[in-house]
């Protein structure tokens, strides 16, 4: 992971490209801006919630901090799989209202980093009613592979917030 | 760049300061009622002056204008030359309640209320323009003007000012940047400034840190005196200032405030002659070496003038002014400290005791090093009442006088140290229930008479400690509350049923039922929107809890009870299944182990235990939370009997755990609240458990309770 592949042709591209930490959920490749990422930690118990969602899997003691964890399959409506040696907890930072939260999302295994060039996104397409794209900031074309950028404000917000979008309850 | 930072930052803290010294003359004003003390109306006088000159110094001029006339008529007060009138005292608090919304409006950078500021303004030059002096038979404005100008000085201004401008040598110490000052009066007009070096002493015997220089200033153009005081606001109180009027042969009076360090040095005012044109300060360190003059020893007693600085040290209670957040980070290093010690000795625990004998004493000792280090370090969270009592003497004045009662207040135990938190949320309940006090409780003179009671009501406040908890009460000897018609009341809204017998004391705790106390209360008199219930709400968040008492006729006493802090609990771990809670000790009666023929169902689901004469609702922990329990028949588990509200329900769970003070962690802080919830912790082992919300968890219960029991009623 120390080493970025850059999409597109040049070095010159450094500036209007942002960094993106990949992983794997069901198949498919997700990034996140990796400037949100604070670590990635290996897989633990955790202390269960009443009265929550089923995608809050609980709360961890991360160095003093009580961090929530949610799982992404769970969270988009995924068939749910055992967690297995790859399984991590990506810890991200987000900005919910005024306020910056610490979370953790569990997917199955952590992939790469990425230089995407803003030139090589594209706006996700249309599609009615589906839950996914609502969180999708851009898909991006790297190395002939489809990249998902998520829009990880707007999914951990919402989906600590309860303010489920038509189409969730249904997933 | 930087300059404007550092300017913010220090305007910051003026204006923290002006709202101490704005609390400072509002205490002092009322308490001038009586008496005209002298010392008193310095003290208003001193703080009133130390806003004038910040706000001057950051060019707040409106501020410092305003300001200024209060100082005018306080000025007058102090000499004697202004009799102290209830008038004036009125006006001088309604000038305080203006001052403070100016610099709240100066601070948010909003525009002023203008309207308020020339009403009150006029107000106060309307007392100051009432005659003192026998030359009367001027038009007002024109008196008022005179005085104003007899105020700040002389107002006919001559060509210019020669200004001498002796400092103390802790002046560069005291953060004063005369250069700065220079820089100021050249805005004012052209000015010239010499520097006398003769205080100059060897270089050998130089402190760089201190100021030998003092300057003869020259400045001509039309300035008033005032401007001159403005700029030398800061440093008049232990610095030599003379204003000499030049080109004009108008009569000199020196500002009050250098008035008493001016006098010592009046002869030495001929003296001035030795001046040296100025010079850069290497070339000024030059000169120190040929003239070879010792520095004035007199320095440092003359810096300290009789007046201020002693009323500094008086002042000062030794306290520190430190941001919350730091002191949160090390509460949370503590916590952790904490967490860490009981991890290592839970480990100990498990390991062959034999050689570790001493490991368990050095534990122990940890133990004992870090609780004493927690409480330490809570201390600084620590604040007196008496932040949240300081209000009430003004609220009380206000209040009586509208109401048209008269009320003697009474503080007590306004030492006594609660979190700064619970401080703070405390305050709005507290003037509530102050209000109410006041309102409904105590009566007009006239029935006060009637009664046969003394004309003046007393209302009290009170904070004591009372095993590990504080107590405020609300006390008056009013008329108390009227049981039957809040017993009419509560059955007109179905709140109680009609032929249900009340106890007195559950009477009186009606008012704080919600829906009870919004429209109009026992008196006629309106409320004011948050009504009783959400008064004990809010204390319930707080982990507090609320009571009230009261005789008709000889008064009420409203009972608050408060922890000490919310960043701690005494816990009691429990397990349900699997997994672990904390509950507060403080909510729990006790624990029970469950006979069988003390469980009874109540229309088939509902299940109760008959604790002696009373029945009390089984809460299941495991259905509450969705946990999968040893065994779900209650005679297996173990009954914790919870109380809040004055209510009890029995928690049924599978095991009593270990006792431990745990740290209070905030599950909103990256998640949300959780209903049943009211936080989280950190065990010994690293895990999280989460700290059962009892009133929350009651009070879930019992709306269920209620509900059904009225569907089933219906």
């Amino acid at each position: 992971m120390s080493t970025a592949k850059t999409a597109g042709a040049g070095k010159s591209a450094a500036e209007s490209s942002e960094q993106y930490l990949t992983f794997m959920l069901a198949g498919e490749e997700y990034g996140v801006d990796i400037l949100r990422v604070q670590e990635i930690k290996g897989w633990d118990k955790v202390t269960r919630i009443p009265h929550t969602p089923d995608y809050v899997l609980g709360v961890i003691n991360l160095r003093g901090a009580v961090v929530p964890i949610l799982d992404l399959r769970r969270r988009f409506g995924l068939e749910t799989i055992a967690f297995g040696p790859t399984t991590v907890v990506i810890v991200v930072r987000v900005m919910s209202g005024r306020d910056e939260r610490t979370v953790g999302v569990v997917v199955d295994a952590v992939s790469e980093v990425y230089n995407v060039d803003a030139a090589d996104t594209k706006p996700p397409p249309d599609v009615c009613g589906s839950v996914d794209t609502v969180f999708v900031k851009a898909l991006a074309t790297i190395e002939e592979k489809m990249l998902i950028l998520l829009d990880i404000d707007r999914l951990i917000g919402n989906s600590i917030a309860d303010e489920l979008l038509p189409g969730v309850a249904a997933a | 760049m930087t300059f404007d930072l550092e300017m913010a930052e220090i305007a910051k803290v003026f204006f923290q300061e002006s709202r101490e010294g704005l609390d400072v003359m509002e205490s002092g004003l009322l308490s001038l009622g009586a008496t005209a003390d002298s010392e008193n109306i310095n003290t208003i006088f001193r703080a009133a002056h130390s806003i004038k000159g910040g706000s001057a110094t950051f060019g707040f001029a409106e501020v410092a204008g305003f300001t200024h006339g209060v100082e005018t008529l306080l000025d007058e007060m102090r000499n004697g030359v202004r009799p102290v009138t209830a008038e004036a005292i009125q006006t001088l608090l309604q000038a305080c309640d203006c001052l403070r919304e100016m610099i709240a409006a100066t601070e948010a950078e909003q525009p002023l209320d203008q309207v308020r500021i020339a009403s009150l303004n006029g107000d106060i030059k309307h007392i100051l323009g009432e005659a003192i002096e026998a030359p009367a038979p001027v038009s007002t404005p024109a008196r008022a003007a005179g005085n104003e100008a007899a105020g700040t000085g002389a107002a006919s201004e001559p060509g210019g000012w020669r200004v001498r401008f002796e400092p103390v040598a802790d002046l560069l110490r005291l953060r004063n940047e005369p250069t700065r000052m220079f820089a100021e009066l050249r805005r004012l007009g052209a000015m010239v400034a010499h520097a006398d070096t003769s205080r100059l002493p060897l270089l050998d015997a130089l402190d760089s840190e201190s100021c030998y220089l003092s300057w003869n200033i020259d400045i001509t153009g039309q300035i008033p005196r005032g401007k001159l005081d403005e700029v030398f606001d800061w440093v008049d109180s232990g610095c030599r200032l003379e204003f000499t009027p030049t080109g004009a042969s108008a009569p000199v009076a020196p500002a009050p405030g250098a008035q008493a360090s001016a006098r010592p040095q009046a002869a030495a005012i001929d003296a001035w002659s030795a001046e040296t044109k100025a010079v850069s300060p290497t070339e000024t360190k030059a000169v120190a070496l040929t003239e070879a003059k010792a520095a004035a020893p007199a320095d440092a007693d003359r810096s300290a003038p009789a007046g201020a600085p002693v009323q500094k040290a008086a002042g000062d209670s030794g306290s520190i002014r430190v941001a919350t957040e730091k002191v949160d980070n090390i509460i949370n290093l503590v916590g952790e400290l904490l967490i860490t010690q009981s991890m290592l000795s839970s480990f100990a625990d498990g390991i062959d005791p034999n050689d570790l004998d001493r490991l368990r004493q050095g534990l122990s000792q940890l133990a004992r090093n870090t609780r004493e280090l927690q409480e330490s370090v809570m201390q600084i969270r620590m604040l007196p009442i008496s932040f949240a009592f300081n209000r009430f003497p003004r609220i009380v004045h206000d209040l009586s006088r509208k109401l048209a009662k008269k009320v003697e207040l009474k503080l007590s135990g306004e030492g006594t140290e609660l979190d700064k938190t619970v401080l703070e949320k405390i305050s709005d309940p507290l003037v509530h229930l102050v209000r109410n006090a006041l309102d409904h409780g105590l009566e007009i003179p006239e029935r006060r008479i009637a009664a046969g009671k003394q004309e003046t009501g007393t209302l009290e406040l009170a904070a004591f400690h009372e095993g590990g908890n504080i107590i405020i009460e609300v006390r008056d000897d009013g008329a108390g509350l009227n049981k039957a018609k809040i017993l009419q009341k509560a059955r007109e809204r179905a709140l109680v049923a009609p032929d249900q017998e009340l106890t007195d004391e559950q009477i009186d705790n009606l008012i704080f039922m919600p829906g009870f106390s919004t429209a109009e209360q026992i008196s006629d008199v309106s409320g004011r929107g948050v009504g009783m219930d959400v008064v004990r709400r809010n204390i319930n968040d707080l982990g507090g809890h609320v009571q009230i008492s009261s005789k008709e006729g000889l008064g009420s006493t409203i009972r608050i009870r408060l922890p000490l802090t919310l960043a701690i609990l005494d816990g009691q771990l429990v397990r349900v299944g699997k997994e672990i809670y904390i509950i507060s000790l403080l909510a729990i009666v006790e624990t029970i182990q469950v006979a069988r023929e003390r469980v009874n169902t109540l229309v088939g689901r509902t299940e109760v235990f008959r604790l002696r004469d009373e029945y009390l609702p089984v809460v299941k922990l495991c259905d509450q939370f969705g946990v999968e329990p040893d065994s779900r028949s209650a005679e297996d588990g173990l009954l914790v009997v919870l109380e809040a509200d004055g209510k009890r329900v029995g928690v049924l769970v599978d095991d009593l755990l270990a006792q431990q003070q745990v740290v209070i962690k905030s599950l909103e802080s990256n998640f949300k609240s959780v209903s049943g919830i009211a936080g989280a912790t950190i065990l010994g082992d690293g895990t999280v458990a989460l700290i059962i919300d009892v009133p929350g968890l009651i009070r879930s219960v019992v709306k269920q309770g209620v509900g059904a029991a009225a569907a089933h009623a219906a």
